[in-house]
């Protein structure tokens, strides 16, 4: 007994195969047709993807999540780290975050569909586009910049960089970055930190410091972002290189993994 | 004078009468002994499962849950045409809860719509269905609730105006609308129907969305599911009817199974509240219940077939429902509207495309989403939602078209329709 067979004798076990085959589909194809519903016309089959399964999600936000060009409305997922998106659709789905489109389209998904979701729109690295430049005076961009890298001791306002990571470009798994975000969306998102309508139920450290800032330190800190040139890695920091603590009354939230 | 004596015997008889027959029925003068022995009967494991499984069956907490709160513990605020009613705390928190309920209180509350005092309920909790379930089903349902970890949080107070809020006005609506009863079997069906039916008009409580309500909020013929309007939710809930006529016709037992459980079925995908249903509830039911549900529904009467609307005149929409269908919809839903089996619905004969109002196709093509996620449908695909990139006029011509294409038969919407249901809330 040999361990190959032959070709000659592979060719001849296929060919009784497909005989068999054919003789098994002779049989069975009345039966089928009697019990299948009416073909309907061709349809091109459907891609087992999860870009195909994400329409609800990548026909506003982007095939690979790079956003729409007002990124208000729709904003980038791609390279956002995967604890932090996953952390956001938590937050639409218990009401922390609000927005109608978003707490409609999410109601229904469970945590590990969700989490594969959020590890696509991760893990996707697509060139951050300039955002446009915002109208802002030297002056204004001078209090943002103050205020990104150094913070308001007076107000007790951290720097942007002591969370958000040295280049400004986020910290896994958890962090946001801020780099490459337009003043318009920076702007929306400190203002719903201070109106209650995102992650408002714990003591959530956002929630205090866009707070302790003034209204016109918000457009500032917008506006001296938006304004940026970008780094040329745009990913999130790993969590080692945050060499600074957070600061102590800094809570995190919960991580979206609680069920 | 003399009269006296006579009418004060009938005001005390009246009395009398009052206090046995319509005052609180829980009795305080069970003794000590009888008390103990039922709480520790409450304590029993498998009733305590069993009431689990009855209490998801009822979906109590959909409405006992507050958006991101813990279950059961109330704080929901409930919209009705009349005001906002708040769906009360049901952990035993013994100051905010049922902690001090006995199961008496509980059967009056489910099965007779009274709190624990005697006062009239708002019929937004759905005593008009659950006065069907039997006193054990119920007794296993508080069993369960009592075995929850108590939850301290008070209800947030009533958002009714005059005259709503005076609950003896309560007393005319409910000799009009509510009859209490335990649901009573049909020997001449069988077990299995029977089964559905308790199901569907009980604890399922399918009645109380699936059905026209009137002016005062009242559902003239209980159990019919001849489908109607949800109040303050600006969804339409269809008939449920699956022969000729019916807003169902043609889905088998299996489809309606399908639905149920994995939330989506050849004939059609679970969105807007019933998505919330199959995900909270029918997708944990057991396969047998469901069948005897998809059996019971089977059984509903054929419905009279409305009239075709006025042909939709295409030409004068310049052909655009169309362009926009081929260039937005066809590529998942096909160009002969009937999707891909188990991944897109069909728009073809689906009931929800239907439905008298359009509502149902205007909001899904607003919102788009994705199916409820069940173990049977663990990935679903999802639809992109329409309300940013089309106008009101490009949504209307498109769901024109569509309840006029294939077999539909529909009547066109309004831009004006599509303009108001941009605004309407998630719930």
């Amino acid at each position: 007994m040999t361990v190959f067979t032959s070709s000659r004798k592979r060719q001849h076990m296929l060919a009784s195969r497909a005989a068999a085959v054919l003789l098994v589909l002779g049989i069975c194809s009345p039966l089928a047709s009697a019990m299948d519903p009416p073909v309907a016309a061709t349809h091109p089959p459907v891609p087992d993807t999860i870009q195909q399964r994400a329409m609800a999600c990548t026909s506003c936000h982007g095939v690979h999540g790079e956003g729409a060009a007002d990124s208000v409305g729709s904003p980038r997922l791609a390279g956002k780290p995967a604890g932090y998106l996953l952390q956001q659709m938590r937050y639409f789905q218990n009401g922390q975050r609000r927005n109608t489109a978003m707490e409609y389209v999410l109601r229904q998904l469970d945590l590990p569909y969700m989490r594969e979701l959020a590890g696509y729109f991760a893990s996707q690295q697509v060139p951050y586009p300039r955002p446009p430049l915002p109208a802002a005076s030297a002056a204004t961009l001078r209090r943002g910049e103050q205020l990104a890298l150094h913070g308001d001791p007076s107000r007790g306002v951290p720097a942007c960089t002591r969370c958000h990571g040295s280049t400004l470009t986020g910290v896994e798994p958890m962090i946001p970055g801020l780099a490459g975000l337009s003043a318009e969306y920076l702007n929306a998102q400190l203002v719903s930190w201070r109106t209650n309508t995102r992650a408002a139920k714990e003591p959530f450290c956002m929630g205090i410091v866009a707070n302790r800032m003034r209204a016109t330190d918000v457009t500032a800190v917008a506006a001296w972002l938006a304004s940026r040139h970008l780094p040329s890695d745009m990913r999130p920091q790993s969590a080692s290189a945050q060499t600074e603590p957070l600061p102590g009354w800094c809570v995190m939230g919960d991580d979206g993994e609680r069920p | 004078m003399k009269r006296w004596p006579g009418a004060l015997i009938v005001l005390v008889l009246a009395a009398l009468l009052y206090w046995r027959y319509a005052g609180p029925t829980s009795d305080p003068q069970t003794p000590l002994a009888q008390q103990r022995a039922d709480a520790a009967a409450l304590r029993d494991p498998a009733l305590i499962a069993r009431g689990k499984y009855l209490a998801t069956v009822g979906d109590c907490a959909a409405c006992h849950t507050m958006l991101g709160g813990t279950r059961y513990a109330g704080g929901r605020s409930l919209a009705t045409p009349f005001g906002d009613v708040p769906a009360p705390n049901i952990t035993p928190d013994p100051d905010t809860g049922l902690g001090h309920w006995s199961f008496d209180d509980f059967w009056q509350a489910l099965h007779d719509g009274k709190g624990r005092h005697g006062e009239l309920l708002y019929p937004v909790f759905s005593y008009t269905s659950f006065t069907r379930v039997t006193r054990d089903d119920a007794r296993a349902i508080f069993a369960y609730l009592q075995s929850l970890p108590p939850v301290p949080q008070a209800a947030t107070p009533l958002g009714l105006a005059f005259p709503y809020d005076v609950r003896s006005g309560l007393l005319a609506w409910r000799a009009l609308y509510f009859k209490a009863g335990e649901f009573r079997p049909d020997p001449a069906r069988s077990a299995e129907w029977n089964r559905g039916a308790y199901l569907v008009q009980g604890l399922g409580h399918c009645n109380e969305c699936h059905a026209p309500r009137n002016a005062f909020g009242g559902i003239t013929q209980n159990g019919r599911l001849t489908g109607g309007q949800i109040p303050q939710l600006e969804w339409y809930a269809p008939d449920l009817s699956t022969r000729r006529g019916g807003g169902l016709e043609g889905w088998s037992a299996r489809d309606i199974v399908d639905l149920l459980q994995r939330g989506q079925s050849a004939k059609g995908a679970a969105f807007g509240p019933m998505a919330e249903v199959v995900y909270n509830s029918t997708q944990h039911m057991t396969d047998t219940d469901l069948q005897a549900m998809a059996v019971y529904l089977q059984s509903l009467p054929p419905r009279a077939v409305a009239a075709a609307p006025a042909p939709l005149s295409l030409a004068a929409s310049g052909g655009r429902g169309e362009k926009i269908y081929t260039q937005h919809c066809a590529d998942c839903h096909g160009t002969d509207g009937n999707g891909v089996a188990g991944i897109y619905p069909p728009l073809n004969g689906n009931t929800s495309v239907n439905e008298p109002t359009g509502i149902n196709a205007i909001r899904s093509v607003l919102l788009g989403g994705f199916p409820p996620v069940t173990a049977g449908n663990p990935r679903p695909y999802s639809m992109p939602p329409y309300a940013q990139p089309l106008s009101d006029d490009d949504i209307t011509a498109v769901i024109s078209y569509i309840r006029r294409s294939w077999s539909n038969k529909a009547s066109a919407v309004s831009p004006a329709d599509v303009a108001k249901l941009r605004q309407a809330p998630n719930d």
